[in-house]
C-alpha cells in the first residue's frame, strides 16, 4: 500500500496511522480551487436551527440559499410543521444597491400576519454581510411591533466554514433560552430534567432516546434542536444537566450555558451498543445513581438481549469487510469506528469535514496501523484512498453516495438523507441491517463492465 | 403541512418568497458548464454555494457532480477575490487537470465587483488549457438565467466566424435532462442533419457504471465543436428562456441565422423542431420518425377520453412549462393554473412574455387560465384552493400541494429529488410525449381506481 499522500498543499491534512508522527492539520480554511465537500457558515447555522418546528426561518438573501435548504434536514416533528416551508426575502438587484432592510421588515410583517408565529429567525447570507444590513435593528423593531421574538442569526456564508455557522446558531439559541425575567432566572437548574443537545431528530432518533431515558426515570426537558418548539426552548435553563450528542455543533452552547447558569454538561453517544450502554450508565450516575442506575442496567440488559443475537447474525455475514468513513464531524466518525468494530468490520479510512484536533487524536488511538486519516477531503482523495485501502463500503452524505456507487462500492448515508433512525438499540439493528443490505446486494455482481456478460 | 395556506388572497407587497418555484443563477451555470467536454465548473464565491449546487444536482441526477470553489473567506470579501481565483485556477489545473475551467460568479463576488476577465487574463494558465466565465449574480433572474448566461459565454468565448457555412445545425437544448438531450440528438440523426449540440450533458451526468470513477467523463460538447458552431448554417434554440440568448449572440458574432422554438415537448413543438430541420436542410422526414409520430397520435387517440376536460395545474421552468401546457391542451386538458418562478419577460416586448405565450396556448382550451411568472408555490397553492384541479404537473416540490389538496401528481422538470431514473428518460420528442401520456394517464387512472367504490371498480379501463 502506498504511503498516504496527495495533492500539493494537502499533505498536512492526511496521515497514515503508524507511518507518520506528524500531527494532522485540521480546522483550517480549504484550499482555493479544491472540490471541497464542505459547506458555509449559513449552512451550519441553518441545519442546527431548522428543527425548531414552530418558528419562521426567514432567509435574508437571494433565493438560492433558501431554495437549497428547503426541507432538506430530515428531522421529524411531533407538533407544528412551519419549519418545513421555505421563506426568503428573495433579494433583487435594487435591494443590493439600496439595502435590504425595508424588504426584510416587510417580509417579517407579512409572514407574521399569515402564520402568527411565536418566533422568527432571520438568517443573514453572504451578500447581506457585504451590503451591511443591520439585522439586529430590524429584528428589534419587528419584535417590538409584533410582540414576539425575532432573532437574528449572523451567518454570512464567507465568514468561516460550517463550524462557524454552528456557533452562530448557538449564539441565537443562547439568546433564545436566556431567562427573560427575574422569576424565570430563579428557576434556573431547578427542574430535575435534562436537556439533550445535538440530536436533530433525523428519522425520529430523539424520540428513541427520550423513551429510553423515560424508562430509566430521567425526563428530557428540551432537545436542541430536534423536534423543538419555542415553548420548550424557553424553559431550557430549568434543566440541571445538558447531555451532548453532536459535539461539533453544540459543545459551544453547552459551555456558555455552564458559564452563565452553572448547568454542567457531559458528552454522550447513542450510536452502537457499547456507546449507548455507556451513555445510559453515565447519565444515571451523573444524576445520582441509585435507582436510576438500577433501571439503566435493567434497560441495557433487556435491550441488549433483544438485539445482540440480531447483530451477531449480521456480524457473521460481515466479518472481514472493510469500511471507509467520511462524515461531517469527528464525533460521528469516532462512534462509527466503534460501531463497525461491533459488526466485525474494519475501518481503513476515516475523515471528516470539520473534525477538531482532540477528535482526530481519539480517532488515531482507535484505528489500526495503516488506516488513512484525513481532514476536509475532496472526491479525488476519497476515490484514491478507498481504492488503495480496499474499502468495501463508504459512509458519508449526499455528495459521496454516487461517488461510492460509481466505484462499485456499497454506501451508507449517515447524514440528512437517512430514512431510518441509527440511534440506540433499535438504531444499531437498523445500522447493521443497512450495512448488510448494501454490502451484500446482488447488484454488485453486475458492477464491473462486462462482469456478468461473460459468465 | 400546508394547512396554514389561506384560501383568501391578500396582496403580498414585500417581494419575499414563500416556497419558491425557482433557484439561483449559479446552479444553472454549473449545469451548463458540465455540458462542455473536459470542463470543471468553478464557483467563484463561498464554499456553501458550490456545496449546495453540487448537492442539489447530485440529488436530481444521482451521479457525482464535480465543481470547485474559490472558498471565500472574510479577507477575500474585503480585499477582493482576485487572489483566490488565481490560486484556484493554478490549483485546479495542477490537481484535477481539466481541459477547461468554467468560472461563474455568485451574489457575493458580483457585489464586491470582482472583474473576472481581468483576473483570468492575469492567471497562470498552462499551455493548451482554457478558462472562460459567465457573470451569474444570484439576485437576478433564476437558475434558467444562469444556464442561459453560461451557454451564451460558450458562444462569446469560443465560436469562430466562418466565411463559408457548413451543412450543419447548432442545437441548443436548454435546461433539460441528459435523457432529453439524447432524444433531441437522436431525432437530428434520424433526420440526417449534421449538428453541434451545446451544452450537452449526456455522457456527463448519466454515465454508465464501470467500477471506476472518472472525473471528466466522455460526454460534453468539445471545444472544437464550440469553435465550429460559428460555421453552422442554422442555430435552433430550443426554449426561449434558456437558449435564445446564446443563439442571438451567435447570430451577431458569426452571422449564423437563428430560430427559437419551444422546447419540443408534445406533438406540436416536436413537429416544429422536425420541420425547422427539414426546411433548412431540405431533408425528407424519414419513415422512422413518421412512424413514431403516427404511433404517438395513435396513443393519443386511444386515450383521449381519459384526458378530455380534465383541469390541470402546471408549474416549473418556463420553457418546460410552455411545452407541457401546449401538450396538455392538445390532449384535451384544461390548463387552469400555470406558474413559473423565473421572471417572465416584459409584457408586450418583442420577445413576448411568459404570460402572453401561455395565455395564447391555454386560450385554445376555451378557458382563461391563471398565469403567473415570478411566482411561488404559496401563490400556486392559493390558486388551486380557489379553483381545484384534477392533476398537478411540476417538480418535486409540488408534492406538498398534491398531498395537502389530495391531487394526482406527475413529476416533470427540475429538480426531482424523490424519484430516480427520470433524468435518463426523455419527455421531449414523440417518444417523450408517449412517456408523458403514460405518466399522466397512469396518475389519473390510478386515482380513479383508488377512489372507485367496489361496485364501480373495473378491470378494463
Amino acid at each position: 500500500m502506498a504511503q498516504a499522500v496527495a495533492i500539493d498543499g494537502r499533505q498536512d491534512f492526511i496521515t497514515t496511522k503508524g507511518r507518520q508522527i506528524s500531527r494532522l492539520k485540521c480546522d483550517d480554511d480549504s484550499i482555493a480551487g479544491a472540490v471541497s465537500q464542505r459547506a458555509c457558515v449559513y449552512c451550519g447555522a441553518r441545519v442546527v436551527l431548522n428543527p425548531i418546528t414552530d418558528a419562521i426561518h426567514l432567509v435574508h438573501g437571494p433565493i438560492g440559499c433558501a431554495s437549497y435548504t428547503w426541507d432538506i434536514r430530515g428531522s421529524l416533528t411531533s407538533g407544528e410543521d412551519l419549519y418545513r416551508n421555505s421563506f426568503s426575502t428573495d433579494l433583487k438587484e435594487r435591494d443590493i444597491i439600496f439595502g435590504g432592510e425595508k424588504k426584510l421588515a416587510a417580509a417579517i410583517d407579512e409572514l407574521v400576519a399569515k402564520y402568527s408565529p411565536k418566533l422568527v429567525f432571520i438568517y443573514s447570507t453572504c451578500i447581506v454581510g457585504v451590503i451591511g444590513d443591520d439585522l439586529e435593528a430590524v429584528a428589534k423593531a419587528a419584535a417590538n411591533r409584533h410582540g414576539i421574538e425575532v432573532i437574528p442569526v449572523q451567518s454570512s456564508g464567507f465568514a468561516g466554514n460550517k463550524a462557524a455557522g454552528y456557533r452562530a446558531a448557538c449564539d441565537a439559541l443562547f439568546r433564545l433560552t436566556a431567562p427573560a425575567t427575574p422569576a424565570e432566572a430563579a428557576l434556573v437548574g431547578k427542574d430535575r430534567s435534562i436537556n439533550y443537545l445535538g440530536d436533530f431528530n433525523l428519522a425520529g432518533e430523539a424520540w428513541i432516546i427520550r423513551d429510553y431515558l423515560a424508562q430509566v426515570g430521567v425526563d428530557i426537558n428540551a432537545v436542541f434542536t430536534g423536534d423543538s418548539s419555542y415553548g420548550e426552548l424557553k424553559k431550557a435553563t430549568r434543566a440541571r444537566l445538558n447531555i451532548i450528542q453532536c459535539a461539533g455543533s453544540m459543545v459551544y452552547l453547552a459551555g456558555r450555558m455552564e458559564e452563565a447558569y452553572g448547568i454542567p454538561y457531559m458528552h454522550v453517544s447513542f450510536l452502537g451498543l457499547a456507546d449507548t450502554a455507556d451513555s445510559l450508565r453515565r447519565i444515571a450516575a451523573a444524576l445520582g445513581g441509585g435507582s436510576l442506575s438500577e433501571r439503566a442496567e435493567e434497560l441495557i440488559a433487556r435491550e441488549t438481549a433483544k438485539v445482540q443475537p440480531v447483530i451477531d447474525g449480521y456480524r457473521a455475514k460481515l466479518a472481514g469487510k472493510k469500511a471507509a468513513v467520511y462524515v461531517g464531524g469527528g464525533f460521528k466518525a469516532i462512534s462509527l469506528i466503534k460501531q463497525f468494530r461491533e459488526l466485525g468490520v474494519e475501518v481503513v479510512m476515516v475523515g471528516t469535514q470539520t473534525g477538531r484536533k482532540e477528535e482526530y487524536e481519539t480517532i488515531d488511538s482507535l484505528v489500526a496501523d495503516g488506516t488513512v486519516i484525513l481532514d476536509d477531503a475532496n472526491p479525488s482523495e476519497l476515490e484514491k484512498f478507498m481504492t488503495e485501502q480496499g474499502a468495501d463500503l463508504l459512509v458519508g452524505g449526499v455528495k459521496e453516495r454516487p461517488l461510492a456507487y460509481k466505484l462499485g462500492r456499497a454506501f451508507i448515508d449517515h447524514n440528512h438523507d437517512r430514512k431510518h433512525p441509527l440511534s440506540g438499540y433499535a438504531g444499531a439493528v437498523n445500522f447493521a441491517a443497512e450495512v448488510y443490505t448494501t454490502l451484500c446486494s446482488p447488484v454488485w455482481r453486475h458492477a464491473k463492465m462486462g462482469g456478468d456478460l461473460d459468465g | 403541512m400546508l394547512d396554514a395556506t389561506p384560501k383568501e388572497f391578500t396582496e403580498r407587497t414585500s417581494g419575499g418568497m414563500i416556497n419558491p418555484a425557482k433557484t439561483c443563477q449559479p446552479i444553472g451555470a454549473m449545469y451548463a458548464a458540465l455540458g462542455v467536454h473536459g470542463c470543471l465548473p468553478h464557483s467563484h464565491g463561498s464554499q456553501g454555494c458550490c456545496s449546495y449546487h453540487r448537492m442539489h444536482l447530485t440529488r436530481h441526477f444521482r451521479d457525482p457532480i464535480m465543481a470547485s470553489t474559490s472558498s471565500f473567506t472574510e479577507g477575500a470579501s474585503v480585499f477582493g477575490g482576485g487572489a483566490n481565483l488565481k490560486t484556484a485556477i493554478k490549483n485546479i489545473f495542477q490537481i484535477y487537470n481539466p481541459d477547461i475551467i468554467a468560472v461563474h460568479t455568485t451574489c457575493l463576488t458580483e457585489t464586491i465587483g470582482d472583474d473576472i476577465p481581468s483576473i483570468i487574463k492575469d492567471a497562470d494558465i498552462p499551455e493548451g488549457k482554457t478558462v472562460f466565465h459567465a457573470n451569474t449574480p444570484s439576485y437576478q433572474g433564476s437558475h434558467i438565467t444562469g444556464f442561459s448566461n453560461m451557454t451564451k459565454a460558450m458562444v462569446s468565448y469560443f465560436a469562430e466566424a466562418a466565411a463559408i457555412k457548413k451543412e450543419q445545425a447548432n442545437l441548443i437544448p436548454g435546461f433539460v435532462n441528459p435523457g432529453d438531450m439524447r432524444e433531441i440528438k437522436r431525432i437530428a440523426h434520424l433526420m440526417g442533419v449534421p449538428f453541434i449540440m451545446f451544452p450537452d450533458t449526456s455522457g456527463v451526468v448519466d454515465t454508465p457504471m464501470t467500477g471506476e470513477f472518472v472525473m471528466f467523463p466522455k460526454g460534453g460538447t468539445k471545444l472544437a465543436e464550440l469553435a465550429d458552431s460559428g460555421a453552422s448554417k442554422l442555430t435552433v434554440a430550443l426554449g426561449r428562456f434558456a437558449s435564445s440568448d446564446a443563439a442571438e449572440a451567435l447570430a451577431k458574432k458569426c452571422r449564423v441565422p437563428a430560430v427559437t422554438l419551444k422546447t419540443p415537448i408534445g406533438i406540436k413543438a416536436t413537429d416544429a423542431f422536425v420541420m425547422a430541420l427539414r426546411r433548412a436542410f431540405v431533408k425528407e422526414v424519414p419513415w422512422a420518425l413518421e412512424e413514431e409520430r403516427g404511433q404517438l397520435v395513435d396513443i393519443m387517440t386511444d386515450t383521449h377520453f381519459h384526458f378530455h376536460g380534465k383541469k390541470v395545474a402546471i408549474f416549473g421552468d418556463p420553457d418546460v412549462v410552455t411545452g407541457l401546457t401546449e401538450f396538455a391542451v392538445s390532449l384535451g386538458m384544461v390548463p387552469v393554473h400555470v406558474l413559473t418562478g423565473t421572471p417572465g419577460g416584459a409584457i408586450g416586448s418583442d420577445v413576448g412574455s411568459f404570460e402572453e405565450d401561455i395565455a395564447a396556448i391555454a386560450g385554445q382550451s376555451g378557458h382563461k387560465a391563471n398565469i403567473k411568472a415570478g411566482g411561488d408555490l404559496f401563490a400556486l397553492h392559493q390558486l388551486i384552493k380557489n379553483e381545484p384541479v384534477d392533476l398537478l404537473i411540476g417538480n418535486t416540490y409540488g408534492k406538498y400541494i398534491a398531498r395537502a389538496e389530495d391531487i394526482p401528481f406527475v413529476r416533470v422538470g427540475f429538480p426531482i429529488l424523490d424519484r430516480s431514473v427520470h433524468s435518463y428518460l426523455p419527455v421531449v420528442g414523440y417518444r417523450g410525449a408517449m412517456r408523458l401520456v403514460e405518466m399522466i394517464a397512469g396518475a389519473l387512472l390510478d386515482r380513479q381506481d383508488r377512489d372507485a367504490a367496489d361496485e364501480d371498480f373495473e378491470l378494463v379501463m
